[in-house]
């Protein structure tokens, strides 16, 4: 009987206790009872709260969260910056997911919301804003989601064949042109599937470089994630660049390129997707 | 009589000096990069660093220079035309149109097949200079003509806030463009190739060749409307000839390297502040400085951070816009020693 006792009381506690966190702002947000109706204004944060197995619980996403497909039909409430505030109110929310960039979270909150403020940059944000996410929606299981995506980027990068692995690689974010350097997101990816990228940390995550940079550099492959039609219209003095030369630019469509550039839990599926690009274009001589 | 003698030689000389200027910049332009001096030295057996020369850095040297006599040309018919020192290329809604333009291209390309097949036709270079001409044609639509000064201002103003609405909303929706359209808004001339400086030539001669013939009327108008009419001026047409130059000589050069801030404005008054002249000289000096004003900002922008590059409209806003500030005070403190 005691010990009955004692399971029911742990059973009250356990989660009053667990479900809190101090997030990006350093604010402290705790709930009293895991969420169910959450609002998320950031795709990664989406993505992440169902990478969590918890898309079910979401009553309303920004207009920029498209995935998974289910996320669609939810009602929109502006975007992460200029978020509609009467929208999110009238969804009665328990939680509400938002960038730390965002202006709204101190007004959400005089309105009595609770509201955690979580970003994503790198590989080790995406694991600490899943297990932040898991804490705060009472799931136990952010751990092993973590493992299952970092098993997926080892995946991909073993998949690699030799020849693959030992090319050197520009990726573009955007026309300018702007590169993703060895710390950003994309360029932490490329270093774990274990190829060389031309714009090295010193320069920042995202370098606006100068177009003779990368023709000094000549990368084996050049990798766009963006609608600069680079593929089309090339940056002049190009034609030289091995990769140009050869073909081997990977021009992702607009889904891949989200899945690569967005900093969340798909970063396995990103990961696969480059190494599918360096595999295609590396292998046998293209036309 | 000699006192214009004076004047005329005093242009003279500044025109010299502009091109002295000119082409020691040229020279420079071909040397600065992401690697500095070596890809100069080593172009002899170095087959990279010859095309890192010639494919790069001197159609991009020589793009900077064109763009900005297109656009000193474009501020001096402008503020002439329209008789007020605040006039710069982009009053007309060009900017806002080319960046509209830019834009949608963007937001369009990859997602509407149709749109796409175009887009590669035209490039976002075309997308901009036809963003900007339509701009320059509501503009024109709005005011009723040419004729009326004050109704062209309220009308280029009236499409550069809406046509820049839209241009915010295309941005908000399509957040990944974001990026590559501050690119454009701040201007950068890595986009330049020979053909674009060819193409950005043709436009100068042409530019010139007009402004010189109409310049009479720029002349006529510092007078009053009233006076250039009764010199025999055939106002109507010359003043919609002028403004089909404007529209020319900026779309050109923003299609070619995106809104470039301040080089239009301050490239006439840097020349009025030298030397006093008449309006034929003053569009043809004024060229010359925004040229010679847009190269060295380039310039820098190649050099101060490479192998990363700073938007060129930031270094032409602060170049530009503190020489002026300069000339202001020291003209101010003349002012004052004088009483």
């Amino acid at each position: 009987m005691k010990r009955l006792w004692f399971c029911l009381l742990l059973t009250l506690w356990l989660p009053a206790q667990a479900l809190q966190i101090t997030d990006e702002r350093g604010v402290q947000v705790r709930l009293a009872a895991p969420p169910q109706r959450i609002v998320s204004l950031l795709p990664s944060l989406t993505e992440t709260v169902c990478a969590l197995d918890a898309c079910h619980r979401l009553v309303g996403v920004d207009r920029y969260s498209n995935h998974p497909a289910q996320v669609r039909t939810l009602p929109q409430v502006g975007g992460g910056l200029d978020p509609n505030i009467e929208a999110i109110v009238a969804l009665k929310p328990d939680l509400v997911l938002m960038s730390m960039s965002s202006r709204a979270a101190e007004r959400l909150e005089a309105l009595g919301l609770k509201v955690a403020a979580l970003d994503t940059k790198t590989h080790a944000d995406v694991r600490r804003v899943l297990e932040k996410v898991g804490t705060l929606l009472g799931v136990n299981d952010a751990q092993r989601v973590w493992r299952t995506i970092d098993a997926g980027v080892s995946a991909a990068a073993q998949s690699l064949s030799a020849k693959a692995r030992n090319t050197r690689v520009y990726f573009e974010v955007s026309r300018g042109p702007y590169a993703a350097g060895e710390t950003s997101f994309i360029g932490e990816t490329l270093t774990r599937l274990g190829v060389k990228n031309v714009v090295p940390a010193s320069l920042g995550p995202f370098p606006k470089l100068n177009p003779e940079y990368v023709v000094r550099a000549n990368p084996d492959v050049i990798m766009i994630g963006n609608r600069s039609m680079q593929a089309m219209v090339p940056y002049p003095g190009w034609q030289s660049i091995k990769a140009v030369r050869e073909q081997r630019i990977c021009v992702f469509p607009n889904d891949d390129a989200e899945t690569i550039v967005r900093p969340g839990p798909r970063m396995a599926e990103a990961a696969r997707l480059m190494a599918r690009c360096l595999e295609e274009k590396t292998g046998e001589k293209p036309r | 009589m000699n006192a214009m003698a004076a004047y005329h030689r005093k242009a003279l000389l500044l025109g010299l000096a502009l091109l002295l200027a000119s082409a020691a910049l040229l020279l420079l332009g071909a040397s600065v990069g992401s690697t500095g001096f070596e890809s100069v030295l080593r172009m002899g057996q170095d087959a990279m660093a010859w095309q890192i020369v010639s494919e790069i850095r001197l159609p991009r040297t020589v793009g900077a220079w064109l763009a900005g006599a297109l656009l000193g040309l474009a501020g001096a018919v402008a503020q002439g035309l329209f008789r007020n020192p605040l006039a710069d290329p982009y009053l007309l809604g060009s900017a806002s149109g080319a960046t509209l333009g830019v834009a949608t291209a963007m937001a369009l390309f990859g997602v509407s097949p149709l749109a796409t097949h175009w887009l590669v036709r035209i490039g976002f270079t075309g997308a901009a200079f036809v963003g900007a001409v339509v701009a320059v044609l509501l503009t024109l639509l709005l005011a009723k003509g040419v004729q009326h000064t004050l109704r062209l201002l309220l009308a280029g103003v009236i499409v550069g806030v809406v046509l820049g609405a839209f241009s915010s909303l295309t941005l908000l929706l399509n957040p990944d463009i974001l990026q590559a359209m501050q690119s454009f808004m701040l201007g950068s001339t890595a986009f330049v190739g020979w053909s674009a400086a060819g193409v950005m030539a043709a436009a100068l001669a042409l530019c010139l060749l007009a402004g010189w013939l109409l310049s009479p009327v720029l002349d006529g108008l510092a007078l009053g409307e009233a006076t250039a009419t009764s010199l025999g001026l055939r106002l109507p047409q010359m003043r919609a000839a002028l403004i089909a130059v404007l529209a020319l000589a900026t779309g050109t050069a923003v299609a070619q390297t995106g809104l470039i801030a301040f080089v239009g404005l301050a490239a006439p008054h840097l020349v009025r502040s030298v030397v006093k002249t008449t309006h034929g000289r003053l569009i043809l000096l004024s060229s010359l400085l925004g040229a010679v004003l847009l190269t060295a900002a380039d310039l820098l922008a190649r050099w101060l951070v490479a192998p990363q590059e700073l938007p060129v409209g930031v270094l032409t806003a602060v170049l530009g816009g503190s020489y002026l500030l300069w000339l202001m005070h020291r003209a101010t403190a003349h002012e004052g020693g004088g009483r």
